[in-house]
Formats: C-alpha cells, structure tokens, sequence
C-alpha cells in the first residue's frame, strides 16, 4: 500500500517538480540564532490564512447588498453552523494580523534588518501594512449595522478634505451622492477582490525578497552593515553556522502560530464575535459609531487635534507616516543595526508604541463625546431638594451641562469637571462664562431666563469641597 | 585576415539586421496589441468603478408630514428617502433631517450630518443645542456652531410648504471640503 502510494506520489512529483519548486526554499539556510524574535511574519501570515479561510467561509452565507447584508450577517451569527465562531474567528484574526504586523515591524525595525540589501524588504512590508488596515477598514464596514454605515460617511468627509479632488473621492467612497444600494458592494469588492489581490501580490514578493536576501541574522554590537561586504559576510556565516530553515527554524514559526491560533479559537468560541449594532437605517440618529480598535487611537487623534491642523493633518498625516517609513531604508540604509547602538531607534519605537497607546486609551473613554445618558442629579448630591440650588440642578441637567461637565463623579468628562467650581470661581465670574460661553462651551445667554440663570449659579455656587 | 573576417560576416550582418528590425516589430506589435487588451480591459472597468462620481443624482422634493403636524418653535426628526435609491436599497434609501417651524409660514431643516465628520447630531429640546456623539461637537439652533472641532454650521435643506404640506429638497450628504 504505502509502495503503492509512493510510486503515485513519485509520479505526481516528477510531472509536476512540486519537490524541486519548494525543497530549496524550505532548506534554505538561516542563521542558527534567529530564533523566538523571528517567529511574528510567519504569524502574520498564518493569520492571514485564517483570515482567507474564515472569509471564504463566510462569504458562502454573506449577501452584500445593503439592504440584505444586515440579515444574512444575523443568520451567520445566530443559526448557521458554526456561523458565530466562524465570525468571531473572522474578527480576532484580523487582529492578530494587525498585532502580528506591528510586532514583525517593530522587530525588523530594531534589529536594523530593513537597512542594505533588504531595503524592499522593508518597503513591501510596509505596503502590507497599509493594506491590512485598509483590510480592517473596510472588513468593518461590512458587518453593516449602524456604526459601519457612519463609519462610511466618516471616511468619505475624511477623503472629503483632500484637497482639490477632495468631493470627488468622497463621492467615490459613498459610491455616489449618499449612503445606498452602492455604498456595500463597492466596499465589498475592495475587502474581497481587489485588496486580497493586492496582498497574495505582495506577500509572494515579500517572500521571493526574503529568500534573495536571506533571514537577517540578529544583529551584533559593533558590526555595522557596509554595502561593499555584507553579501560576502553573511553568506559565510550561512556556510560556517547556517542550519537549514526547515524544520531547523521553522519549528518555532510552527509552535507560535499554533499558540496564536489557539487563542483566536479560544477568543471566537469564549467572547465571540463583535455585537451587531443597530439595523444600517441612516435615519436612526441615536448612533455612537466608533471604529474597531485598531483604528480606535486615529478616531482620537481626529477628536483632540487643534481645527487649524485638521484639514492638512486628515489626510496628509497618514500619507507622512507612510512616506518616511518607505524612505527609511534608504536614508539610514548602512550602518548599525545592534540597538544597543541606535539608541533613537529604541526610543523611536517606545514614542510610537506609547503615543498609539495614549491615543488608545484616551479614544476607549472618548471623553470629548457628550454623554447623553447623564441622569438628573439626586438629592443627596444636590444637598437640596427645593430652592434655587434644586432648581438649579435640574437646570444643569435640563440645559445638557449634565452632559459635558461632571458633578461628583456623575455625567460627561468634555468640559471641566465642575464638583468643586464654587471654591475657584467667584458669582460674577460663572454668570460671565455660562452667559458668554466661550473655550469649547456654547454662549446660554440666549437660552435662559434670568431666574433661570440665577438658580443654574446658585447651584454652581453651592459646589465646594 | 581583417578583409576576409570583414567578408565573411557581410552576408550574415545582413539578415541579422533584417532580423532585429523584424524582431522589433514583432515587439512592437506584441507591447501594441498587449496595451491595446489592457485598454480594452481597463478603460470600461475604470469607468464603471467611478461612474458614481459623474451620475447626477436628480432633487426631488419630498414631503415629511403636514404643517399642522409640526408645533411652533420645536425641532423635530423628519425621515426621507433618496430621490432615486437602487431597487436593493433597503433601508440605507433613508436619510434624517432636523425640522424646525420658526413661525406659521417658516421652517428651517438641516442635515443630521455634523460638518466635522458626518455623525448624525442629535438634538437637545431642553438646552436648544445640537450635539455631536462623535466627537463633541456643538451647534445653536440655527444651526451655527457653537463649540468643538466642526469647521462650519449644520447644512440646511431647502423646505417649500404646498397644500398645507411640508416639503424638503433631497440632497447629497454634505461633504466638508478644504478649503484651498
């Protein structure tokens, strides 16, 4: 039997060279210790296979027109088989490929890999950055409830500021004049076909650079590239200590993808895939979109930027990234590559990681979003239940100050937080501000009666610590 | 040696030359004949993809309810839907405006569209302000901004009364461009 099988397969490799096309790139030799910090493109990738397997999947239920979409997305979630888990599989996949990416980066970047021969190494790897976001964009906006069709218009005002061609990409966003039967299917097309392509393309050549160049080998202290001998070093030290890739170093790829993959399993089948929101109806306004949270930190950096800076940073502030990362390679392409010797590129990555996580955690509390849930005060934090100081609570909470101002721990975080104001602001002073409004808060002169105006102060008044 | 090596390679330059011209010819026709497929290909494929960019959406008036139904002085959520919406719409065919009746005979509607980034603005009838869940930002009740990051006010919808019925002129979704 198992010479039967041999003779079959021995035949099946001669007329198609199977063994000859992947035996060599399998041996190749890498150095001996590139080991655990070598393991996040393989995940990466191993990732996107996921992502490609769960999307095909998917696909065979998913309906993308817009007014189906919603329902079908329903149906996987709620009767088809295995249909949650396939999503939630889905959704923590294209996670970890942004995880995985930014890890594999980060590594590349520390090590000085990206400096000569690899510079196109770098450059793909870049593009393959943009696309997996793009990929988490739009991956988004098909799961089609309310958050994904603001999400939609979001970006078309946000391609809206491009300038001069501006409206017209923002036209080609919406797929027309508004959000319709168009708006899906083009979004559709992008995350399914065209940016896919885009990504097999450059992956294979990502892959096809690395089996040019070689694995990097981990860099050393005082052993700077230099054009002239690096090809001839590095293939002598695969001669003297290369071992080949399979399974040598591959067994780590191996161990650390199938962990990786275990999570995700656990993630999907555990939490589950992310709650559908309202129906897609743009004449629901009771919505709060927000992006996932990979995109979570640029939703907060476009709340907290100053207005002057918006229209030129919107767009031109991506492009930059992208830009002087493409370029790095070849302005800081020689030279170290030991951290230990480029103390900025330590601090380069430790700025970026900690000024995405800032912006993170300040757009996970969002605290620039007016909170319309404020309820009205209660006595016991009013300290009054009849009076000026009553009426002047509920007032607060009337006029939507409530909203943006906290009072002891109760209501919005955009403005002030006003628990102690009677201690640092004098009357006349507070009538002055609610009157005339003014740093981020609207001018109530028109908007109150005087006696209303008198009770909101004596309330404000009465709040000291 | 040179007359005769001169000799000798006279009669194979000659169909050599006739060879590179053919062979560029051949690559010419070939590189031809390839962009002319990828035009074939591309330039009805391009055009689909952004046709949205050039079809006029027509305006047609739309009526949100009768002027009795709206009291004086109040903001009220009115719902339309597109003037042309493709036949698998849905619901996204819909769209929302805020509806103030200032007096008898005058109504202002404007988009629901924050001219920041487009959240849907929500209104406060007790505070007479607009806000935006997004990212704060705040308009009066004419539509004037009045605090956080929109650049400028609420777009207005053009609103006719005809036969004691509210009527507003569809639009696109406001779009913020730069200003260059």
């Amino acid at each position: 039997m198992f010479r039967k099988f041999k003779s079959i397969w021995n035949w099946f490799d001669d007329r198609t060279g199977l063994s000859e096309l992947i035996g060599p790139p399998m041996k190749h030799l890498v150095p001996r210790d590139a080991k655990w910090w070598y393991v996040f493109g393989s995940a990466t990738m191993l990732a996107f296979i996921v992502q490609v397997v769960t999307g095909v999947v998917l696909a065979f239920s998913y309906i993308p027109s817009s007014s189906q979409a919603y329902e079908t997305l329903q149906f996987i979630t709620n009767q088809a088989t295995f249909g949650r888990f396939l999503r939630g599989l889905h959704y923590y996949g294209a996670s970890a490929m942004v995880l995985m990416v930014g890890l594999h980066m980060a590594q590349v970047f520390l090590f000085g890999s990206y400096k000569f021969p690899r510079e196109m190494n770098w450059v793909t790897g870049v593009l393959l950055l943009g696309f997996t976001l793009l990929m988490g964009f739009t991956g988004q906006l098909l799961r089609w409830d309310q958050t994904a069709v603001w999400s939609v218009v979001v970006a078309a005002e946000q391609a809206g500021r491009i300038p001069f061609v501006g409206d017209a990409f923002a036209r080609f966003v919406l797929g027309g004049q508004t959000v319709g039967g168009a708006t899906l299917s083009r979004f559709f097309a992008i995350h399914v076909f065209l940016v896919p392509a885009c990504l097999f393309g450059f992956i294979g050549l990502h892959l096809l650079l690395v089996m040019r160049h070689g694995i990097s080998e981990p860099p050393k202290v005082n052993d700077p590239v230099d054009p002239k001998t690096y090809r001839k070093k590095y293939h002598e030290l695969l001669e003297k200590k290369g071992c080949p890739f399979w399974p040598d170093a591959a067994w780590r790829d191996v161990v650390f993808g199938a962990a990786m993959l275990m999570a995700l399993v656990l993630l999907a089948y555990f939490v589950g895939p992310p709650v559908l929101g309202k129906p897609p109806d743009p004449s629901i306004i009771q919505a709060d979109p927000r992006p996932d949270w990979y995109l979570l930190w640029y939703f907060a950096v476009l709340a907290l930027m100053p207005p002057w800076l918006e229209d030129h940073f919107m767009i031109l502030g991506p492009m930059l990234a992208g830009a002087i990362m493409i370029a790095l390679p070849f302005f800081f392409g020689k030279g170290e590559r030991s951290p230990r010797q480029r103390p900025w590129a330590i601090a380069g990555v430790l700025m970026v990681v900690l000024t995405i996580g800032t912006f993170w955690y300040v757009g996970a509390k969002s605290n620039w979003s007016p909170n319309f849930n404020a309820r009205p005060l209660t006595p016991e934090i009013v300290g009054a239940t009849t009076g000026p100081v009553a009426t002047g609570a509920r007032l607060f909470h009337d006029k939507g100050c409530l909203n943006c101002h906290l009072i002891d721990g109760h209501g919005g975080r955009r403005g002030p937080n006003l628990s102690a104001i009677g201690n640092k602001l004098r009357h006349d002073d507070i009538v002055i501000r609610i009157v005339n409004g003014g740093n981020n808060m609207p001018a109530y002169g028109n908007n109150l009666k005087p006696e209303e105006l008198d009770a909101l102060v004596a309330f404000l008044e009465s709040r000291k610590k | 040696m040179k007359t005769n090596s001169t000799e000798s390679a006279a009669p194979k330059t000659s169909p050599c030359c006739k060879d590179v011209s053919r062979r560029r010819f051949l690559e010419r026709l070939s590189i031809g004949l390839a962009s002319l497929c990828g035009a074939v290909l591309a330039i009805p494929g391009i055009g689909f993809v952004l046709s949205p960019l050039f079809r006029k959406t027509p305006e047609e008036w739309r009526p949100v309810g009768k002027v009795t139904d709206f009291e004086i002085g109040k903001t009220v959520n009115v719902t339309l839907t597109d003037p042309s919406p493709l036949p698998w719409s849905g619901v996204t065919a819909k769209t929302a405006a805020w509806l103030r009746r200032v007096s008898e005979t005058e109504f202002i509607a404007f988009a629901i569209n924050c001219s920041h980034l487009g959240c849907p603005v929500r209104w406060l009838p007790d505070a007479n302000l607009f806000m935006c869940p997004c990212h704060g930002g705040v308009y009066y009740s004419d539509g004037r901004v009045a605090a956080g990051p929109p650049p400028r006010p609420l777009t207005r919808y053009a609103v006719r009364l005809i036969d004691g019925e509210v009527q507003l002129l569809t639009q696109p979704v406001p779009i913020t461009t730069r200003k260059v």
